[in-house]
């Protein structure tokens, strides 16, 4: 029997708007979510950790600032440090970066959808929410390119719809959820892959109880 | 093979063909900004695929400078994180009025934005007629900028708000003067520093020093090329000496670690606590 992991990591861009959809969307998922969950939320450059600090203390899920060449691995959620970039390595590691801006962003949503897709291929989702420009856009792109699964927010449902709006109109976007379907289909998700880790171990022992 | 593991290979022979042929090492360098640099290097000077950079680079060596212009990052500003300035006024440099003469090494000083802000704050503190410093990097063009101390005005309304909130003690604009939509550095700042180039991926120790600062440098080093940069710092250092780091950086996992003591926590400042040598 062969079956695959069809899903590894999520990644999510959003700017303005962004701490109460974060909040709204993240507080829903459980402190076991199956895929860890990469953040990046524009914001000044001199901004402190109280991003993650007040994201950490309202949902079960833990959040954290990424650092640099951590490990990436679940149940956890990485949010992007103010006036750095969070780059994915092929080796599914952090790089942070001083790097130029990218669109007149650091964190650029760009940089770390881009080189997710290049370390997760068709195992990322990549969601793009409320946000009051174009950044992601060329991410959701890329993850489309190497066969991964990418999300808009609903515009409607946006604070601010210019960001989904944008991905949307460049034909990036494999499905629009509104906000409150938001967290059930990552739930879905996350389901679906603890389903398969269950069903490998299982496979795994029997492999091991044979030989 | 897909086209991804395809441009792994070609990354990896331009890499090593820059090093064998110009001794600069990128080779443990994080890999997804180096890729990214080269991209962006690859658009703007019209090359197709990595490869086709590796015979131009080799054989043109105003073709490797260029390349090496934009895949060093030089981002830098005055006064970047005003709290660590803070810390060395109130906190280092205290302990530093106590030597007799100080030396200074900043490690990846890029454009000097942060070599002068430091000038500034040593002058302010009384320290800087006693100090030599030392500002290397391996990027020439970035290097000639420093020398040249000339800053894009544009820029100066941020840095000035970084100034006075690392505690400065005039206004910023005390230490220019305006020329067009430039302003240039006061000749005086630049009277102690020394601008070299120095490799810290290849070259070594080079004096004894009191005060390193080598922030936002090692962020794109692996782990290996990490802790050779952290050996030449501890064996650069004077007992006590200071190491300053970028505020996304350890020492959490260097093989010199127990060399050091945490002297400021939030403000990445270690000092150096060797056995002499
Ligand atoms: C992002 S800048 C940091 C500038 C400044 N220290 C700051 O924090 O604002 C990094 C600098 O490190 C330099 N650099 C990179 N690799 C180096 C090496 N192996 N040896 C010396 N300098 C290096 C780059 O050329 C660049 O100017």
């Amino acid at each position: 029997m062969r079956f695959e992991k069809k899903y590894e990591a999520i990644v999510i861009g959003t700017s303005a708007g962004g701490l109460g959809t974060l909040q709204k969307i993240l507080s829903k998922l459980p402190s076991d979510f199956a895929l860890p969950i990469l953040v990046v939320q524009h914001r000044l450059p001199a901004a402190d950790q109280f991003l993650s600090i007040f994201l950490n203390d309202v949902c079960q899920l833990a959040v954290k600032e990424a650092d640099n060449k951590e490990i990436i691995k679940p149940p956890m959620v990485y949010v992007a440090p103010s006036n750095y970039h969070l780059l994915v390595e092929r080796t599914k590691t952090i790089s942070l970066t001083v790097d130029p801006k990218v669109k007149y962003s650091r964190p650029s949503i760009d940089a770390l959808f881009e080189t997710a897709a290049e370390a997760y291929l068709s195992k990322l989702i990549g969601i793009i929410l409320t946000g009051a420009n174009n950044d992601g856009t060329a991410g959701l792109k890329k993850i489309k390119e190497h066969g991964g699964l990418t999300i808009a927010q609903n515009p409607q449902t946006a604070e601010v719809s210019i960001m989904p709006m944008s991905a949307i109109q460049a034909n990036v976007v494999d499905k629009v959820l509104s906000l409150t379907e938001m967290a059930p289909f990552l739930n879905q998700i996350s389901d679906e892959v603890k389903v398969y880790e269950r069903r490998y171990h299982k496979l795994n022992m029997e492999h091991q109880s044979k030989i | 093979m897909k086209k991804l593991e395809i441009e792994e290979i070609e990354v990896d022979l331009l890499l090593e063909g820059i090093y064998q042929r110009y001794g600069y090492d990128f080779r443990h360098y994080g890999r997804a900004s180096i890729k990214r640099r080269l991209q962006h290097h690859l658009t703007k000077a019209d090359y197709g695929i990595v490869s086709e950079m590796i015979p131009s680079v080799l054989y043109d060596e105003s073709k490797f400078k260029a390349l090496l212009f934009d895949i060093s990052v030089t981002v830098t500003e005055m006064f970047r994180d005003p709290w660590f300035y803070v810390g060395i006024r109130e906190k280092v440099i205290p302990f530093l009025k106590t030597f007799p003469f100080i030396n200074v090494w900043h490690a990846g000083c890029a454009t000097g934005e942060e070599v002068y802000s430091l000038a500034i704050v040593l002058k302010e503190e009384g320290l800087y007629d006693r100090a030599r410093i030392y500002a290397t990097d391996i990027n020439d063009s970035a290097l000639e900028k420093a020398k040249s101390r000339i800053y894009p005005m544009s820029k100066m309304k941020e840095y000035s708000s970084n100034y006075q909130h690392a505690g400065g003690k005039r206004s910023l604009s005390h230490y220019f003067y305006a020329k067009y939509d430039s302003v240039i550095v006061d000749a005086d700042l630049q009277e102690n520093i020394t601008f070299a180039n120095h490799n810290l991926a290849t070259d070594n120790v080079f004096g004894e020093m009191h005060l390193i600062l080598c922030r936002n440098v090692l962020i794109y080093f692996n782990r290996t090329l990490q802790d050779r940069v952290l050996s030449i710092f501890a064996d650069s250092l004077r007992y006590n000496g200071f190491l300053c780091l970028g505020t996304k950086e350890t020492m959490h996992f260097a093989k010199v670690r127990d060399d050091f003591v945490e002297f400021l926590r939030n403000e990445r400042i270690y000092q150096y606590k060797g056995i002499p040598h």
